[in-house]
């Protein structure tokens, strides 16, 4: 498939979806062009509610529509939707309402718009809600699976999409699993003890992929793995990474505090293994210029993961 | 059987009885919010025993009106509501706000059967009624949503998104109802965050608009009967109540908005509700 933003495949898995499930309703907050709602919109008016620039009032919206026997899926920017801590903890999780959140636009990889337009924070919010499921595709094929499970899955989710283009990074025999780190890159040859594992999610996963394979044709060995379930979390993976590998690297575009890398140091020091963990992310706010200046100034590009998984510690 | 109407409902006893019952479950628990379980009571009666589509043996009914206690602390009137009704046996009324008691210091409809949403977060409650009167217009269901809210809780932004967008979806099945007891934590509701012109305000929003005197259970009755109609409009109802009504020391008093009495004041507030004719 050709590379294409996690939002746009989404978007045709949710028109997909749509039409065979007519419980599913889409709760837009004036950003369905964005969001990629539009078509769903357009084809089924009676199932869509634009609600607006009034985003808490969308969550409410969407936990009673879920007490009637809807699908609600409710979609903004991530920093926007997820924004609304207080009324997703209550109405979503507390309530535990079959409400599907989905919040486009993760991270620096939106580009020109900069901070006040970027989810930076939203996972580590999110994260720390019971009941909550969050996920972050990392492709086409990822992202159309991970929606059609939360679709049929009952239970609040929230779902972190790119507007980048994403290349594909499985195989076209990929099969998603809710709960699961998933191996994407190995070295042709498997070291007895890796360099590094790295563990990437969302936008910088391509980059991973990059950085291992230049390190490879150096003569390292890095295996890069993709976190999809940010909640339920995969710590046995992240215990089995750290048995053979000197070092994990976490890659996110987010904020290092409370996302990906946090869980994984959570996981390895609950399984007390005793690996150093070199989180990349960020850790300060964003700014406006083109997703790959920004990657690499802010150490999500792949000479930067690559470095992160050599240098002494 | 569903009750879908009562007969020659006789609200005063019933009401009074349930006055009781909040009183006592707050002097048990030891804290609570007796002043807006008591302004809210008589609301309760009448939509409990004369409109709600309801059937306190099967919850989940598919085809029952929901009800959504937005103003969450006033629970313990809601509580002896659904007790009375037969949702649960009375003597869960002294587990209130203890350990693994389902009567939680808020409503959890996790834990209790009967609630329709978890509240206690003011003013989330709107929001969730639009979504379930929508949903009730999407399958083409009778069924309405009835919305209680306070008048501190209007303060909440999150209301006025709700109020604003209810009409654009033609939502004439879905009623707010605002037990305007004036009172809140700091203060008058009008010193704190003044919300008038309440009516004027919701009429502009294009909500169809009745105000009433909220312990009148004649004009109680007749506000909810025109709020049935059909038009596009959703209806809201201003409820004009007294905080703590029923007992003299706790009306319009903000001390009791959410402090439990002790036995002496609980047993001169029971003897005061039990004399009242």
């Amino acid at each position: 498939m050709p590379a294409k933003g996690t939002r746009d495949s989404f978007g045709e898995a949710l028109l997909d979806v749509g039409a065979k499930n007519t419980d599913v309703v889409v709760l837009d907050a004036d950003l369905s062009k964005s969001t990629m709602t539009l078509a769903f919109a357009k084809k089924f008016p009676e199932r869509h509610m634009e609600l607006g620039i009034a985003e808490q009032n969308m969550v409410g919206v969407a936990a009673g529509l879920a007490l009637s026997g809807k699908i609600p899926v409710l979609t903004s920017f991530a920093c926007f939707v997820a924004g609304r801590v207080e009324p997703i903890r209550i109405a979503a999780a507390y309530n535990q309402t079959n409400v599907k959140i989905v919040g486009t636009h993760a991270g620096i990889g939106i580009g020109e718009d900069g901070t006040s337009q970027m989810g930076l924070e939203d996972v580590a919010a999110m994260r720390a809600l019971p009941h909550l499921t969050v996920l972050q595709p990392a492709d086409d094929s990822e992202t159309k699976q991970a929606v059609s499970w939360m679709l049929s899955h009952r239970g609040p989710v929230y779902i972190r999409l790119t507007r980048q283009k994403m290349p594909d990074v499985h195989g076209a025999d990929y099969k998603w699993e809710l709960g699961k780190i998933d191996v994407i890159f190995e070295p042709a040859k498997k070291p007895a003890k890796y360099q590094a594992t790295i563990v990437a999610s969302g936008g910088p996963v391509p980059e991973a992929v990059a950085a291992a394979k230049t390190l490879e044709a150096k003569g390292f060995s890095v295996r890069v793995a993709n976190a999809s379930s940010l909640a339920p979390f995969d710590s046995d993976a992240i215990a089995r990474f750290a048995k053979d590998s000197q070092r994990l690297v976490t890659v996110e575009d987010h904020n290092v505090n409370g996302g990906l890398g946090s869980a994984v140091c959570e996981a390895a020091a609950e399984h007390a293994c005793g690996v150093p963990v070199v989180r990349l992310g960020l850790r300060t706010f964003g700014e406006s210029a083109t997703p790959e200046q920004l990657y690499e100034k802010y150490g999500l590009a792949a000479p930067s993961i690559a470095e992160a998984c050599l240098k002494n510690l | 059987m569903p009750t879908a109407t009562t007969p020659d409902v006789d609200y005063k006893s019933l009401a009074r009885d349930m006055r009781v019952d909040i009183i006592r479950m707050i002097e048990t628990a030891g804290s609570g919010h007796p002043g807006g379980s008591l302004s809210v009571i008589d609301l309760l009666t009448v939509l409990y025993w004369k409109f709600l589509k309801h059937d306190p043996k099967k919850p989940d009914w598919a085809d029952r009106d929901r009800l959504v206690l937005s103003k969450g602390h006033a629970c313990p009137a809601l509580y002896a509501v659904m007790a009375k009704r037969g949702y649960f046996d009375k003597s869960l009324l002294g587990t209130l706000r203890k350990l693994d008691s389902p009567l939680q210091g808020h409503p959890d409809r996790m834990r209790l059967p009967g609630i329709e949403f978890s509240t206690g977060s003011l003013g989330q409650g709107l929001s969730v009624g639009v979504g379930m009167a929508f949903a009730e217009k999407l399958d083409k269901r009778s069924s309405k949503a009835y919305v209680i809210l306070g008048d501190g809780e209007m303060q909440e932004g999150q209301n006025w998104e709700a109020f604003m967008c209810a009409p654009k979806f033609g939502l004439d099945n879905l009623v707010a109802i605002v037990d305007h007891n004036g009172g809140q934590i700091d203060g008058q509701v009008h010193d704190v965050m003044d919300l008038e012109p309440l009516g004027d305000k919701l009429r502009s929003f294009n909500w169809d608009v009745q105000t009433i005197d909220g312990h009148d259970y004649a004009a109680i009755e007749k506000a909810l009967a025109n709020a049935q109609k059909a038009g596009g409009k959703p209806h809201a109802i201003i409820a004009k109540t007294i905080k703590g009504k029923g007992v003299s020391f706790m009306e319009g008093n903000i001390a009791w908005h959410g402090s439990a009495p002790k036995k002496e004041d609980a047993d001169k507030a029971v003897q005061e509700i039990l004399n009242a004719r």
